[in-house]
């Protein structure tokens, strides 16, 4: 019943050389099209609906961890709870 | 005041009150709660007389537990009181998920065949601690119940603890080689002993109430998200016997717990709930939640236990749970070293292995209790985000927390277990609690394996001879018996698919401490001896360094 990702993903570390090739342009202008039109606060939604969504889809703790050490590089913020 | 009529158990005099001195006690037991109670019961099986001390002289006032799981169950099997819950409780073990008004996810907690016990028992804390009152009125010699004696000073000194206690007929004091602080979350002996808790406190509070209705709701635990009944918040509803019904509401932060505790205010409430059924209240009451611990459960000869050490949330029903595994734990250590057969190291395992469990307690009831109060700003976005899409899409479901209900915690890696030298399945590896399965007994009754496992250590074999060793009892299952009649049978083959062929040291609390699979090298009895050595507490040498400062708490 815990929310452990069940099967481990062929990969079990972070890719982060370039995978989209060609479609990179398409796929950063579809990124940037989905919040047309939409509030701040539903472009906030639509961001979340996507990571968690691509966090399924990736199944893998260890590579969502490393994902989010590197996405929160650089940014301070207060001290966490 | 709720349905259940309260007995007012006599108060008899201390001895000590009358002008006897009874010398140093070996337990002394604070507390008369499920906890203290159970501990006795555990420690009087062992042969270890106590004296439990309670400041009351009733069980359980109002809507506390309700939900004992199958673990527990099988503890109080142990105990000899399970069989009573069973027949007064609700059995259930489905869980249904709703957001708004829609069903969106169920989940069944035991989907299998072949246990004695359910996954769950919904049962009053009062009639469980009435059962256990009574089950330790059955060893005279050996369980000293005293109400309406509080514990008003601890004084530790060196190889005793000294209680100064308070009764209507006078003050007295008494000695006792170990305490167990079993005075539940407001634990007197804690704040004595200038304990302090770590952990997190929650700022929602929540309206629980218990009402007795007529109503064909299923035995099943029901849970909304913002269901549209009580907009906004999140609401649990479970079925207890005697047409009682638990309900959980939550009110959120700013709430005011004398207002909502009003008849005005809890009956127009409840009845969105239940929809017009006529119902009448039973108890009612409003809390706010922390999820705590100590930093140890063991200070000197004073060993806490219960909700004294840790407190919880009751979304995932860990607290009681999370206590009776304690006690389950500690018992035949305690008694070993009383009895002489182990050193006090082995306590410092209580400490290590409760901890551990303690903590896995309090994550997974920390992070129920953030899902359904998240924080504003992202924590809310994640929460409220999750919820829409489990409405369609199976993933989320698995995201959504409502509620992760009480299992017990393996012990794999501690030093008391030896691990396993050959792959074993996960399910049977050292330090798992050992699971249940149908046997037939040497004369060809139906029985339960677990029946035949805890107390004592034992070496169970699965279809295969077992080594000799004196004073190690054998359970043998199935074929491998050396033909002396007295194997037990396993007639479904529930045991070989659960176990595995091969040989297993069983702790007196029923955990693996040894497993030696029948295709790995076989183990001959001084390996054997090895390892019951190691599960008393002979190999852990950090346990002992401490256990040198011990006097000087
Ligand atoms: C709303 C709610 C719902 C819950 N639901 C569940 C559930 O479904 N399942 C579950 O497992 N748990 C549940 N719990 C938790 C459960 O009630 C506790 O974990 C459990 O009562 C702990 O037992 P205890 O014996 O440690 O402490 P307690 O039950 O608190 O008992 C402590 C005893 O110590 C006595 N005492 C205190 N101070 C002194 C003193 N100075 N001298 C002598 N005696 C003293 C008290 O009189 C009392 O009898 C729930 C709790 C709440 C509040």
């Amino acid at each position: 019943m815990t929310a452990q990702c069940t099967e481990p993903a062929a990969e079990q570390a972070l890719v982060t050389d370039d995978r989209l090739g060609s479609e990179a342009d398409t796929v950063y202008a579809a990124l940037v099209a989905a919040h047309e039109g939409l509030s701040a606060h539903d472009g906030q939604r639509l961001n979340v609906r996507l990571v968690l969504l691509l966090a399924n889809h990736i199944g893998s703790a260890a590579v969502i961890h490393e994902a989010l050490v590197l996405a929160r590089t650089g940014l301070e913020g207060e001290q966490r709870r | 005041m709720t349905s259940y009529s309260y007995t007012e158990y006599a108060m008899t005099l201390a001895p000590e009150l009358s002008g006897a001195t009874p010398g140093i006690y070996p337990v002394v037991i604070v507390g008369a709660g499920p906890i203290g109670l159970s501990a006795a019961i555990d420690l009087a099986l062992h042969g270890v007389p106590s004296v439990v001390l309670d400041e009351n002289n009733v069980v359980s006032v109002g809507s506390r537990a309700i939900c004992w799981a199958k673990r527990s169950l099988e503890i109080f099997d142990r105990l000899g009181v399970a069989q009573r819950m069973l027949d007064k409780g609700v059995i259930w073990k489905v869980g249904r998920v709703y957001h708004r008004d829609r069903e969106i996810h169920a989940f069944d907690l035991l989907p299998e065949e072949g246990h004695r016990f359910p996954a769950f028992v919904n049962l009053q804390q009062y009639y469980v601690e009435q059962y256990l009152i009574e089950r330790c009125w059955e060893f005279p010699d050996l369980i000293d119940l005293r109400f309406l004696n509080q514990v008003t000073a601890v004084l530790p000194k060196p190889g005793a603890v000294t209680v100064r206690v308070d009764t209507p007929d006078g003050d007295y004091t008494c000695s006792a080689h170990y305490v167990l602080a079993c005075d539940g979350a407001r634990s007197t002996v804690r704040s004595l002993l200038g304990l302090g808790m770590l952990g997190e406190t929650f700022e929602d509070r929540f309206l629980i109430a218990d009402i007795e209705m007529t109503a064909d709701f299923p035995s099943e635990r029901r849970f909304w998200f913002e269901p549209s009944f009580h907009p906004g918040q999140s609401a649990l509803l479970h079925k207890q016997p005697e047409n009682i019904y638990r309900i959980d509401l939550q009110l959120g932060a700013n709430a005011d717990p004398e207002r909502e505790t009003m008849p005005e205010a809890v009956v127009p409430r409840i009845e969105k709930v239940v929809q017009g059924r006529p119902f009448a209240l039973d108890w009612v009451s409003v809390y706010s939640f922390q999820c705590r611990r100590l930093e140890r459960f063991l200070h000197g000869r004073v060993l806490f236990v219960g909700d004294s050490a840790h407190v919880v949330s009751p979304f995932g029903a860990r607290g009681g749970n999370g206590g009776i595994h304690d006690v389950d734990n500690l018992c035949w250590k305690l008694a070993a070293v009383l009895q002489g057969s182990a050193g006090p190291a082995l306590l410092e395992s209580y400490n290590d292995e409760r901890i551990h469990g303690a903590d896995e307690n309090i994550l997974q009831s920390a992070r129920t209790t953030r899902f359904m109060s998240p924080h504003a700003g992202a924590e809310r976005l994640f929460r409220d985000e999750t919820l829409a899409l489990a409405r369609d899409l199976p993933f989320a479901r698995g995201l959504m927390n409502p509620g992760r209900l009480s299992t017990p915690c393996s012990l794999a890696g501690f030093p008391l277990q030896t691990p396993a030298e050959t792959a074993v399945p996960a399910r049977m590896a050292p330090g798992q609690p050992c699971l249940d399965a149908p046997v037939t007994g040497a004369d060809g009754r139906p029985g339960w394996l677990l029946a035949h496992l805890g107390g004592t250590f034992r070496l169970l074999a699965v279809n295969q001879p077992a080594p000799s060793l004196p004073g190690l009892p054998v359970v043998t299952v199935g074929a491998g018996s050396d033909g002396a009649g007295s194997a037990l049978g396993d007639p479904a083959a529930w045991v070989e698919q659960r176990y595995g062929d091969g040989l297993f040291l069983i702790r007196p609390d029923q955990h693996v401490a040894a497993h030696w699979p029948a295709h790995g090298p076989p183990a001959s009895p001084a390996i054997v001896a090895a390892a019951w050595r190691r599960a008393l507490g002979f190999m852990a040498s950090k346990a002992a360094a401490l256990v040198e400062t011990w006097e000087y708490v």
